[in-house]
């Protein structure tokens, strides 16, 4: 029993399959929440990033730069159990979900940050100096005339790491957080049959990446790819 | 001739070990039509970048309105000038560029009414209306909701004209505007330059290829060579009378070509 629903052991693996449907998808549900989450934040987090990389002074880029880079290159479960552990000792308790949302969070802004970077860049260097010619400060400059024409260029390549997020949350599961692998594993601890939830996880995972990847594509369908418009 | 409203004093431009601009003198007063024609590669589109703020210099000095303009006084004389002085100084210049650089992603008359808004202070009333007036003046009133990438190259040259306009600039460069446009949309935009040409009070700096017009509209013509004006004096004196064996040569080869 989990989640107050009883599974059915005794009349095969359909009947089976069909008792714990409903004990995944209560999984499955946290997976979708953390995936969300944890995207949002890689989304924020991400631009921030890039905007403070391209900072003309060095004192705001170099730190950036070093931070970012160690997020990327350290395993996602060291950031974990980082946030949840020696936080922990500082007396900063944070809830598990809220943990593996932040953690997904800050490994995948760094990639994005890299994606918006590139995004930025690849804004025609006329529309800068245009920008300048009509003496528009940086910041409206930035806000007005580069982001709105980079973010269709990104668009797919953020949709990729949407993703990969998905695919990353059942490492969530060592910090307790319930999500849809971890609650499989515990219908096969307490059943031994664990072929049967595995095999559905598996099925399910499908469906999922599918629909997002579906969505990113509908996304960037309705982008008009000369730039977000203004009113 | 009136005070220089434009001035470049022993200017030096350099990439790296390459001198682009060689001790530049050169002057424009105020009101004044002037045409820079030179070869490629001869610096006339770096003179209007440095003006436009662009492109920084590398020596010399450079001024606007009897102001310096990558310099700003100091306790111990000209310091290079920050970028609150270049905003201001920049209010009295505008620019129409080659590839005309418009703003894809807003449409005609957002891409006028942005600056006056952000910049000036304008309210959304008063930016429309100034649009719609500068748009009745380049041809394009009937367009001012359609996006760039919906207008022939000629009318998105003319929009770029307007855009820079709406600032109300005190002096207007345009850098080669023709260039980048099929022989049948030229005429369009030059008539609308030749338009502008006729306010007394506007100074206009013109680099373009297109000898013919630069003979009606400007008080002065220049050639380029180098890095450095070679020669320049009256449309008449320029084209019919050149002194310089290279102008010669030039206007030869442009006419020809
Ligand atoms: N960013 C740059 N880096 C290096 N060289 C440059 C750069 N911009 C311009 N130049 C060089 O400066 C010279 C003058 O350029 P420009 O003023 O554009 O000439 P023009 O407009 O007369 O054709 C050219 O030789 C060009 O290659
Ligand atoms: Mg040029």
């Amino acid at each position: 029993m989990l989640f107050g629903i009883t599974w059915d052991t005794s009349n095969g693996d359909l009947a089976f399959a069909l008792s714990i449907l409903p004990i995944l998808l209560r999984g499955m549900v946290v997976t979708i929440q953390a995936t969300i989450a944890g995207f949002a934040i890689a989304m924020v987090l991400g631009l921030i990033f890039a905007v403070l990389k391209s900072v003309p002074l060095k004192i705001v880029s170099w730190p950036t730069i070093v931070i970012t880079e160690f997020f990327r290159d350290t395993p996602l479960l060291v950031q974990l159990f980082f946030l949840y552990y020696v936080l922990a000792d500082y007396n900063i308790i944070l809830p598990a979900f809220a943990t593996g949302a932040l953690a997904l969070g800050v490994q995948y802004s760094a990639y994005m940050a890299e994606v918006y970077r590139a995004g930025i860049e690849a804004v025609a260097k006329g529309q800068r100096e245009a920008a300048k010619a009509l003496d528009l400060s940086a910041s409206r400059t930035f806000t007005h005339i580069i982001l709105p024409q980079a973010v269709p260029r990104v668009v797919p390549a953020l949709g990729n790491y949407l993703v990969s997020i998905m695919k990353d949350v059942p490492v969530l599961s060592v910090v307790t957080v319930l999500e849809m692998l971890g609650v499989a594993r515990i219908i096969g601890d307490q059943t031994f049959n664990y072929l049967v939830p595995l095999s559905m996880v598996g099925g399910l995972y499908l469906i999922m990446t599918l629909v997002a990847s579906a969505l990113v594509r509908f996304v960037d369908a309705k982008l008009p790819k000369r730039g977000l418009p203004f009113k | 001739m009136s005070e220089p409203i434009i001035k470049f004093e022993k200017v030096v431009k350099s990439y790296g070990n390459y001198r682009v601009l060689n001790d530049l003198d050169f002057e424009v007063a105020r009101g004044e039509k002037v045409t820079i024609i030179g070869p490629s590669g001869s610096g006339k589109s770096t003179v209007l970048r440095i003006l436009m703020t662009l492109e920084k210099i590398n020596g010399g000095v450079v001024s606007v309105g009897n102001e310096p303009l990558w310099h700003e006084q100091g306790p111990n004389g000209l310091v290079p000038a920050r970028e609150a002085h270049l905003r201001k100084m920049r209010k009295q210049l505008g620019m129409v560029f080659q590839q005309f650089n418009l703003f894809p992603h807003m449409t005609v008359l957002r891409n006028l009414t942005e600056a006056p808004m952000s910049v000036l202070g304008l309210s959304k009333q008063d930016a429309r209306e100034r649009a719609e007036e500068l748009l009745q003046l380049v041809g394009l009133a009937d367009q001012l909701q359609k996006f760039p990438n919906q207008l022939s190259g000629g009318q998105q040259q003319r929009v770029g004209i307007a855009r820079a306009l709406a600032m109300r600039p005190k002096v207007m460069l345009f850098d080669e505007p023709t260039s980048a446009l099929d022989p049948e949309l030229v005429g369009e935009v030059l008539n609308v330059i030749a338009k502008l040409a006729e306010e007394h009070d506007l100074t206009m700096l013109l680099v373009t290829h297109e000898m013919r017009f630069a003979r009606e509209v400007s008080d002065r013509v220049c050639f380029f060579d180098q890095g450095n004006i070679k020669e320049q004096g009256t449309p008449d004196e320029l084209f019919t009378n050149p002194k310089e064996e290279r102008t010669r040569a030039f206007l030869k080869a442009v006419l020809e070509g």
